[in-house]
């Protein structure tokens, strides 16, 4: 297995696939971990050191399940703020506590004129519209038009996954 | 859930210990025992709380390429449209929306040149055009899930 420690290129993918679905719930998942894959358990926690100070890994934790959690409400933001301004304005939404990814898109006129998205989440629509109406607040006229978009259904989810 | 239930949920969305004990690490702080926290996180996962446990990946800085997608699908085609949507291996998530632009898909895949190849196929197995969002620039990815 020295061949792993020479290509991490190789092991990092290895060990993409064999964690994407989760740690082992064992005392030394590392451990067991490594030695599913035949590496010793210090390379392994290594390579994992580093995913996470280059930023591929982007946490290591439990993933809530927020409909359980009660925020049964998904509502996305749609925001049409002017492009020289959207560097400063999406830290500031993003900031906010309410809201959980914030991003800039691409706009595609005439159909999509809106270039920030931000993800409200809530236990009813009520309450992510008044999320959403403390944003336009915020905003003000750098806002040019804003809507709400709610998920009326899953069609599919299977989560972040590379092949075998 | 209980109180320790709570605690393990709100604080250990992220920064879980990468060392030979990294439970009995985390249960330190969260003022438990390795078992037991071990057995919480397992019921958690077994009764849905939780939907996973381990490291979340970041596709792009693994080298890879996501975007969101949107469509405008004739509600009398819907069905058969989120069909052949959701037969693409590519297509990580979907969701119908309430808006005009109805079904909005988020398509991983191992290298750029892959995306932009699957939302064409996407667009010639349904005959729609496909709105392709890729994020130009991320700012928070917030952990705010508070129970």
């Amino acid at each position: 297995m020295s061949m792993d420690a020479d290509d991490p290129v190789q092991l990092d993918r290895r060990i993409v696939l064999a964690s994407q679905a989760g740690l082992p719930l064992d005392a030394r998942p590392y451990h067991w971990l490594a030695s599913e894959l035949g590496v010793e358990p210090d390379v392994l926690m290594e390579r994992f050191r580093i995913m996470l100070d280059e930023g591929r890994i982007r946490r290591i934790g439990v993933v809530p399940n927020h409909y359980r959690l009660g925020y049964s409400a998904n509502g996305m933001s749609v925001w049409d703020v002017p492009d020289e301004d959207i560097g400063a304005i999406g830290k500031q939404v993003g900031e906010l506590d309410i809201v959980s990814h914030c991003y800039h898109r691409p706009r595609h006129l005439p159909d999509w004129p809106y270039n920030l998205f931000a993800m409200v989440h809530g236990h009813s629509q009520d309450e992510v519209r008044r999320k959403v109406e403390q944003i336009a607040q915020l905003l003000g006229n750098k806002a040019r038009r804003h809507d709400v978009l709610f998920s009326t259904r899953i069609l599919k989810k299977t989560g972040l996954r590379i092949g075998g | 859930m209980d109180e320790l239930d709570r605690r393990i949920i709100n604080r250990l969305q992220g920064g879980f210990p990468v060392c030979e004990r990294p439970f009995q690490e985390a249960a330190g702080q969260l003022d438990t025992t390795e078992s037991e926290l071990i057995t919480r996180i397992r019921c958690m996962l077994d009764d849905g709380l939780l939907t996973r446990f381990g490291p979340m990946y970041h596709a792009e800085n693994m080298g890879g390429a996501l975007s969101l997608c949107a469509m405008k699908v004739p509600l009398e085609n819907f069905e058969e449209v989120a069909e052949r949507v959701n037969t693409f291996p590519e297509v990580a998530h979907n969701y119908q929306r309430d808006h005009e632009m109805n079904m909005w898909f988020v398509l991983a895949t191992e290298t750029p040149e892959q995306l932009d190849e699957c939302v064409k196929k996407i667009e010639e197995s349904t005959g729609i055009p496909v709105f392709n969002l890729p994020k130009k620039e991320e700012f928070y990815v917030g952990l705010h899930f508070k129970v």
